[in-house]
Formats: structure tokens, C-alpha cells, sequence
């Protein structure tokens, strides 16, 4: 049971620029990006990236209005996922079922508003929310999923900063292979655009993208780049035992076959080059593959001017005799949705195993030297005679690094 | 305030509350609960409405007098009139 093989068979998301896969994958390929300005409270105007999911597709009134917006995508993206995927959902025993969805904070956007709630009353606590404890709960999300589609297995969320979106899907595998669920769904998601303190800290930081076409702001590995454009989303998947998902008859995506999480255990903000090519290595390494065998590799970049030269440095040791390995960047298009990062950004590259089709990473006007990459596929995608491989990196705060490998799938 | 206005606010109360409910023909005699999907939560939505909107505090040793449609008005509509006053 512990090398049970993990596929996807279903993609539910919402993203800046697509509220289904195909929707966001054509416009990664046609280099649409999607960046607004938000009214930031104390802020004014700031970069961010909006869905316009139809969060009534899926919930009452009622149940958007005392839920919270993370739980509201979070439930859009695994209702999305399990009609993707095929499964009799009526069928099945929703007390096998796992949800497992990473978030990088959760809670600051309701927090926030009470404080702000009472300070018209005097910040006379009486009036604060008694919605505000099962709102800021850290399984909030999960725990909306689980209350919406009556899924009576466990649901919890996965805190890991911004390589939280990995962490959900190898949770959700973990679980599959334990045998504790027979069906996970597992991901990532974020709501961060409506806290300020998100914005006012990455500003504070030195680390908030500024340009005064918002659609630019977002621009890893240019020489101006200039930091983080904060952005909500999520992506959930549908995870199975092959076995089972055979049996049923499902249609396999893709195939889960490698993935590591290891810490940079130094630095609070700075990531670790050296322990990010060992997280990378390490998953290529479970997936019994060799970095040469990866096609696609998905960076974390987010452009901050010190966070992309790490991430080059070691991704320039680990792919260094690799001329077949193509390397691209979804936050150039849909800037940061931190929690959900990880798991969109894997999303919007599995169409290749069909297409062929690096999307590109855009922005990119004058490449920063210290950003030089072998085969960076910069403003306009690159054809590929076959994709079989793809690795995804997400690396966060507090120095967690996670690297997911996935393959083209086949029966042997 | 007479107790067919004060029915009428708390209608309108509860429309924001629960907004996918039909509110047209909600019987002042029953509780609330065996005509529309009330949780306890709801309940204190509307105890906090009241409070920010009108500065009408309900004790929770109380609350059972918000039942139904009647039984509030009969309840809420002395301590409308006094704050009026």
C-alpha cells in the first residue's frame, strides 16, 4: 500500500485570468495576464490579482455570507475537481473521503475586518462577530468543503507559507498511500488579497511589486522587477490509487511520482539555493528519475530582487547538464496566490503532456544577468516533441522548500 | 412602535440573515425554526443586529422569548418604545 501509485484524475481551480483549466491554461499560452489595482484598506490602490469565480454556483447566500472567502474558493475549486474527474460523487462513502488544502495564513482578512467592525463602536468588544472564531479557525477552508459537499472523512489545512500548495497534494498522496481515505482531495488556497497586512508587510519589507501598468507589475526574473504581487486563487485535485481509479474507469491526468519538503532552517525571508537544489534533487530522486529526464520545470520565482537570483542559483545546479529541461513562471501572469500557488501553478503546465506547450514566463523585457537560465522560456511558449516530465517548485517563508515531480501517465 | 411594525423589522432583520429564505408567508405563531433554515449562529445575528442597529441588548437568558414572530414582537416592541422614549 505505501508504493501505491497516486494519480490525478480531476482539476478544479480559480485563478486571476481562468476559472477552469483550459480557460487559464489557453491564456498562459497566449500570454494574457490578469492584474488589477484593489482599494487596499489604509493602503488605496495596490496591485493584486481578483477571481470572478461564481461563488453561487456552489453555495446558498447564506453560506457565503457566514463563510469566508477562502472556504467560498475552496469550495468552487473541489466541486469544480470532483465533476472534472467523473466520479458518481453520490455513490461513493463520503466517510473515505479526505480534503487537504494548504494555506499559507488564514484568518487575517476576518480578523482584520472585526477590528475594524468595532472601531465604529468604540472598539466595544460586544459588537465583534460571534462568526469570528469559525471564520478564523486554521481548517476553515477545509472545514467549508467538508460542511458543503457532506464529506464526513478528515479535513484539515496544511500551514506551510507559500510552498503550501505542494504540501496539500503530497498530504493528500500520503493519506492515499496510509490507506486512512480512499479519495483525496488536496491543494491549495488563498484568500490574502483582503488583508492588508499582507501588502502592508511585503511594503514594509522592501517586497511589494510597483508599475504603473498593473498587468506588468508582476515580472520575475526581469531586471526591474520589484517585488510581490499579492493574488487570490486556489487549485484542488482529485487524488487516487491507480488501482481504484482504474476500477472506476476514471481518465488519468497525470501521475504524482515525485516530491520532497525539506527547511532552509536560517533565515526568516532569504531562501536557501543549497537547500532548495537538495529539495529538488530529493524529488526527482523518489521519482527514480534523473534531473535530465525533467522537461518542464515550474519555478516559484515571485520577483523579489533577491528570492529569484537564489532560486536561479539552484536551479542552475541542479539542471546544470540538462539541455533538454525547459524552465517557465506562472506568477509573471497571475502574480502570487500564495497558499494556492504551488498547486495552479502545477496546474497550468499539465496540459503540456498533450500539447507539448511550455507556456512561458512574461514580463520578461530585459533579463536580469544574474537571473540566466538555460532554456528560460521567456514571452512566447516553446513546442517540445513530447512532455513527459514536469517539476513544480513552491518554496515559502520560514524557509520551507517543496518540490512536486509528475509524469505523463502510463500503464507500466 | 406597534407589534406589527416591530414583526416587520425583524423580517428585515432576518432577510439579511438568510437571504435564500421565503419570508412571504412566515406565520407569527410558529417558531421561526420549524418554517426557515435557522441555526443557533442566525439567532444571534439577529440579537446583534438589534443591538447595533437600535442599542437593544437581549440577555441570554432571553433569547428563548425570539421563537417566533409573535412572541418577539411581544418581547421587543416594550423595549422599542422605551428607547424611542
Amino acid at each position: 500500500m505505501l508504493n501505491d501509485r497516486i494519480v490525478i484524475t480531476g482539476i478544479g481551480l480559480t485563478a486571476p485570468n481562468g476559472n477552469t483549466l483550459t480557460e487559464f491554461r489557453r491564456n498562459l499560452i497566449n500570454g494574457v495576464a490578469q492584474i488589477q489595482m484593489l482599494d487596499v484598506r489604509y493602503m488605496g490602490p495596490v496591485a493584486a490579482g481578483i477571481c470572478d469565480f461564481d461563488a453561487r454556483k456552489h453555495q446558498t447566500r447564506k453560506e457565503i455570507r457566514k463563510g469566508t472567502r477562502a472556504g467560498s474558493i475552496a469550495i468552487y475549486c473541489a466541486r469544480e475537481a470532483v465533476t472534472n474527474c467523473g466520479i458518481a460523487w453520490d455513490k461513493i462513502d463520503k466517510s473515505r473521503v479526505g480534503i487537504y488544502l494548504g494555506i499559507t495564513e488564514h484568518g487575517n482578512v476576518e480578523t482584520e475586518n472585526e477590528v475594524f467592525n468595532i472601531s465604529k463602536y468604540d472598539y466595544d468588544t460586544r459588537f465583534w462577530s460571534h462568526h469570528h472564531n469559525p471564520r478564523t479557525v486554521a481548517n476553515n477552508p477545509a472545514g467549508e468543503v467538508s460542511m458543503n459537499m457532506h464529506i464526513t472523512g478528515p479535513h484539515y489545512t496544511i500551514g506551510a507559507a507559500c510552498a503550501a500548495g505542494n504540501a496539500g497534494l503530497i498530504q493528500g498522496l500520503q493519506m492515499l498511500r496510509l490507506g486512512d481515505v480512499d479519495f483525496a482531495l488536496g491543494g491549495g488556497v488563498s484568500e490574502s488579497i483582503h488583508t492588508f497586512g499582507i501588502f502592508a508587510g511585503f511594503k514594509s519589507q522592501g517586497a511589494l511589486a510597483q508599475h504603473e501598468d498593473p498587468k506588468r507589475a508582476s515580472r520575475p526574473f526581469d531586471v526591474a522587477r520589484n517585488g510581490i504581487v499579492v493574488s487570490e486563487g486556489g487549485c484542488i485535485y482529485t487524488l487516487e490509487r491507480l488501482k481504484d481509479a482504474q476500477n472506476r474507469g476514471a481518465s488519468v491526468i497525470a501521475e504524482i511520482v515525485g516530491y520532497a519538503l525539506n527547511s532552509d532552517a536560517k533565515d526568516a525571508v532569504l531562501p536557501d539555493p543549497g537547500q532548495q537544489s537538495k529539495c529538488m534533487l530529493a524529488s526527482i530522486e523518489r521519482a527514480d528519475l534523473s534531473p535530465s529526464d525533467i522537461d518542464i520545470v515550474s519555478t516559484h520565482a515571485t520577483a523579489t530582487p533577491q528570492g529569484d537570483i537564489h532560486e536561479c542559483q539552484a536551479l542552475r545546479k541542479v539542471f546544470k547538464n540538462c539541455p533538454n529541461t525547459y524552465i517557465n513562471n506562472t506568477k509573471s501572469f497571475i502574480g502570487h496566490s500564495m497558499g494556492a500557488a504551488g498547486a495552479l501553478e502545477l496546474a497550468g503546465n499539465i496540459p503540456a503532456f498533450k500539447d507539448g506547450i511550455v507556456h512561458p514566463s512574461i514580463n520578461i523585457d530585459r533579463l536580469d544577468e544574474q537571473c540566466q537560465l538555460p532554456n528560460l522560456v521567456i514571452n512566447e511558449p516553446k513546442k517540445l516533441p513530447k512532455v513527459n516530465t514536469i517539476l513544480n517548485n513552491s518554496f515559502g517563508m520560514l524557509g520551507i522548500n517543496s518540490s512536486l515531480v509528475i509524469k505523463r501517465f502510463t500503464e507500466d | 412602535m406597534t407589534k406589527e411594525e416591530c414583526r416587520q423589522l425583524v423580517l428585515r432583520i432576518i432577510a439579511d440573515i438568510a437571504p435564500d429564505e421565503d419570508l412571504s408567508d412566515v406565520k407569527k405563531e410558529v417558531p421561526l425554526r420549524e418554517q426557515l433554515e435557522l441555526d443557533s449562529m442566525d439567532f444571534l445575528d439577529i440579537v446583534m443586529e438589534i443591538r447595533k442597529k437600535y442599542g437593544i441588548e437581549v440577555p441570554e437568558d432571553e433569547y428563548s422569548q425570539l421563537e417566533s414572530l409573535e412572541s418577539i414582537a411581544e418581547y421587543l416592541t416594550p423595549k422599542f418604545n422605551s428607547v424611542k422614549a
